[in-house]
């Protein structure tokens, strides 16, 4: 029997098709893996289930039962419970009163009752929890099995899973996949989101692969491989961009080593991150979102400062300046979110002044002509579309970052950082950022790429860094890349 | 039945300007039923409040001296939130530059005015600044919120005052909790003879101008700016965060300060536990009515000082509260931050 059938479901947002005539079926009793890149529309399907969007067409049976869920409450009347990455957890309360909140009855609540209640449930699911232990005291780990049981409490049957192992240790992913087997074996039914192929070829029946909104295939876990699925996931038929052999680059100017960040209760964000960039190489730092490219952005631009580990440029340590000192030292620097780059109510002017200031300085005043005039020629240079004296919030999301860069590339860097340089503009726009990190690694340039968009960093890159969990899974030299060589990577395969 | 729903979208520029007319209109229609409940005509209420003080030359140049202390303090609030940091202790570094101008007043008595007076607007300003200086610390060393200790800072110097005026500085002669008088010479000269305005509404006024010099027209005041207005983003651009907010809070005490020496010089000539009537806290309403905008802060202490003179005329000639005027000013602010935020949204039928 099947728990879930999702019958050609389809789902727009503006002009992006999340879904689009998509099948999906859930059998009873097996842990069912949807995989999928960033974007491919994963969790848009599953929200759909859990009552959280609304699907443009397309029919939901549970149990063989047509359903309408419109919001997560009728989704846990059915039977659903979904566990997110962003745990939905009261810090200050017990993990006894965070379970049966909501779903008491009566007025008053016995704190001895419900902690008897949550100890049975614990007990009866094998999900091992503390009822009286203070939610902000536990480990990213607890907080996940207080959920899980949560659900459970709820008598889910059917358990949505949001790339649960996003945020454990590798010791916590082994005990959370201890407990969805027992789960099964109870009559449970599971669905695993994630993009990470071992952990699906570890614990899942079946699976079913996403790309671009559509299911490419569901197959049995017995009857694929991990260079089989990593082909379905991000398989291109067509590559557009031509690459001109091998390029001659220059000295090694720019080198990290050992470059380790830890997080909360010591879960390294980063490990041993080492790469070296040369004079007039692009170095394309490819990963799925989440793998550490955030934190090593903001490592490399100064926002953060590494645990263990060092960065040169040019033979001089540059690992604890600040942003100003590594500005200063030769590094333009863009951030991975625009937004984090900029001051929004400051002017376009002000935006590209802010990060050398000096120059500017007149006797001690601002130099409000050289500001403007500055500005004017960068606005032309760059085709940035606005007037020095607009607010830059008032910007286009292509026209800030061209802001961005544009301040990033003024006082003629050495290295650039550029993170995430494209995401969200537009098609035109996105031209002109590639053009540009092409012309400055022609000028000399050391160009650190971090993108999650594989064609970019394919088109661009001299050599191809692969981010996994927070390591360098492999480089790759350009010629010898393939989509396929580097999303088997980017899945975390060996 | 009509479905409506509220949509962001960014506000055109001529609601901005518009918005202080309309603010004063809301509040006066809002407020009238106070009045009309205590049996007077609004009408006439916001006739005395507003055209009577401007009538007389006397009770205009009161404005003045109602509005100078309002001036300063709006000026340290300004130069404070406009970085971002939020000093709501302009009240109690108002106290501490009045201590500090106390004690020049009572002890130098040698000095002549020349000397006396910017040795009190130096030390006050000193004062101020010291008293700002443990939040600020707490704040960019510890993280801890500014809001909470520069306010609980102003419960501590009343405290403070107290056992000065209750012990080394009671008067000695009449036993009141008071510092003993000025000398001549340390008092803020009078502008213009018979009336209360003093030299303080001149320093005011300078300080206007280099406040807004410093914010608008010097590369701090632009690093001020970009970390008030998004922290994250002045530190990617190399801007030093903290340092930014150090240089601020200080400043922003000191100014404050001065308000203090201006009111225990030019007006009460010693100190008393009494000496602000909330200037440091009405401050925070110039310079939010302002727009944090050392000019537009300016010109809302005015508003101010003119209902503070209002509603002791609508007080007499109609028989109301004097804290009415109190309530206008509360319900300004209200509606004007209302509408700050509201001109942002707008109501589309779904």
């Amino acid at each position: 029997m099947l728990a879930v059938e999702m019958k050609d479901i389809t789902k727009t947002f503006g002009t992006v098709k999340a879904n689009q005539h998509v099948h999906f079926c859930l059998e009873e009793g097996e842990i069912h893996a949807l995989l999928g890149e960033n974007g491919a529309g994963k969790t848009t399907l599953m929200r759909i289930l859990y009552g959280l969007y609304k699907a443009d067409s397309g029919e939901i049976f549970v149990n063989g039962q047509k359903v309408d869920i419109h919001s997560p409450k009728e989704a846990i009347a059915a039977g659903i419970g979904m566990v997110t990455q962003h745990f939905t957890l009261v810090p200050t309360l017990t993990v006894a009163e965070n379970i049966v909140l909501g779903y008491t009855d009566g007025i008053t609540v016995s704190q001895k009752d419900i902690e008897k209640k949550v100890a049975e449930a614990s007990e009866k699911y094998g999900i091992l929890v503390d009822p009286s232990a203070y939610v902000k005291d536990l480990s990213v780990g607890e907080r996940q099995r207080v959920e899980i049981l949560k659900a459970l409490y709820r008598n889910a049957r059917i358990l949505i899973m949001d790339e649960p192992t996003a945020v454990l240790v590798p010791q916590e992913v082994d005990v959370l996949f201890e407990s969805l087997l027992r789960l099964v074996k109870a009559g449970l039914s599971v669905i695993f989101i994630s993009h990470k192929l071992i952990e699906v070829m570890a614990v899942c029946d079946r699976i079913t692969v996403l790309r671009d909104g559509v299911v490419t295939s569901t197959v049995k876990k017995s009857e694929t491989t991990q260079v089989e699925l990593a082909k379905m996931m991000v398989g291109r038929e067509t590559f557009g961009v031509t690459r001109q052999g091998t390029r001659q680059t220059g000295k090694t100017i720019y080198e990290l080593s050992g470059i380790t960040l830890e997080g909360k209760h010591g879960r390294r964000i980063l490990n041993d991150v080492s790469f070296s960039v040369s004079e007039g190489e692009i170095l394309g730092i490819a990963g799925v979102s989440g793998n550490g490219q955030g934190e090593l952005t903001e490592v490399l631009t100064g926002l953060m400062a590494p645990s263990q580990g060092s960065i040169k440029l040019m033979g001089k340590e540059i690992t604890h300046l600040t942003p100003g000192q590594i500005s200063e030292a030769g590094v333009g620097r863009t951030p991975q979110d625009r937004h984090q780059g900029i001051v929004g109510d400051l002017s376009v002017a002000e935006n590209l002044a802010l990060e050398n200031l000096p120059v500017y300085t007149k006797n001690g005043m601002l130099d409000r002509k050289k500001i403007i005039q500055d500005a004017q020629q960068k606005i032309e240079e760059f085709q940035i579309k606005a007037s020095p004296n607009d607010r830059l919030r008032t910007l286009s999301g292509g026209n800030m970052q061209k802001v961005v860069l544009a301040r990033a590339l003024s006082r003629k860097p050495k290295v650039l950082i550029a993170s995430q340089p494209t995401r969200g503009l537009d098609v035109g726009a996105t031209e002109y950022v590639r053009k540009r990190l092409l012309e400055e690694r022609d000028r000399g340039t050391a160009v650190v790429l971090l993108s999650e968009d594989l064609d970019e960093v394919l088109a661009l890159s001299d050599r191809i860094a692969v981010i996994y969990e927070g390591c360098i899974k492999g480089i790759v030299p350009a010629n010898e890349a393939t989509p396929e060589k580097i999303g088997l990577l980017m899945a975390g395969a060996c | 039945m009509i479905k409506l729903k509220l949509e962001r979208t960014p506000a055109p520029m001529w609601s901005k300007a518009l918005i202080p007319i309309v603010a004063v209109v809301v509040t006066f229609i809002i407020t009238s039923v106070l009045i009309i409940l205590a049996d007077a005509n609004p009408f006439t209420a916001y006739y005395n409040f507003i055209v009577v003080p401007l009538s007389s030359k006397f009770s205009a140049l009161e404005v003045l001296v109602k509005a100078t202390p309002l001036i300063f303090t709006g000026l340290a609030v300004t130069f404070a939130f406009a970085s971002g940091y939020y000093n709501i202790g302009a009240e109690g570094q108002l106290y501490a530059g009045a201590v500090a101008a106390a004690w020049v007043g009572a002890t130098f008595t040698n000095l002549p005015a020349i000397a006396a007076v910017p040795l009190e607007l130096v030390l006050g300003f000193l004062a101020g600044m010291l008293w700002a200086l443990i939040p600020a610390l707490l704040k960019i060393r510890l993280k801890v919120d500014e809001v909470v200790t520069t306010l609980l800072m102003n419960s501590v110097i009343m405290y403070f005052i107290s056992a000065l005026l209750n012990g080394p500085w009671r008067d000695p002669e009449t036993g009141w909790p008071k510092s003993p008088e000025f000398f001549e010479a340390a008092r803020f000269a009078q502008l213009i003879p018979k009336s209360r305005l003093h030299i303080g509404f001149i320093i005011a006024m300078v300080l206007v101008l280099i406040v807004y010099v410093v914010l608008k027209k010097t590369p701090l005041g632009l690093q001020m700016r970009a970390v008030g207005a998004s922290k994250v983003g002045a530190q990617f651009a190399g801007i030093n965060v903290n340092r930014t907010m150090l240089i601020a809070a200080l400043v922003s005490g000191g100014i404050a300060g001065l308000a203090g020496v201006s009111e225990i010089a030019g007006i009460h000539y010693h100190l008393i536990s009494e000496l602000s009537g909330s200037y440091g806290y009405t401050g925070i309403i110039v310079a939010t009515l302002g727009g944090l905008n050392p000019i537009g802060s300016t010109i809302a202490a005015l508003f101010i000082g003119l209902i503070d003179t209002g509603s002791q005329t609508v007080s007499r000639v109609l028989g109301v509260p004097v804290y009415l005027g109190d309530v206008v000013q509360s319900t300004l602010l209200l509606v004007t931050l209302g509408m700050l935020l509201l001109q942002n949204y707008r109501i589309k039928r779904q």
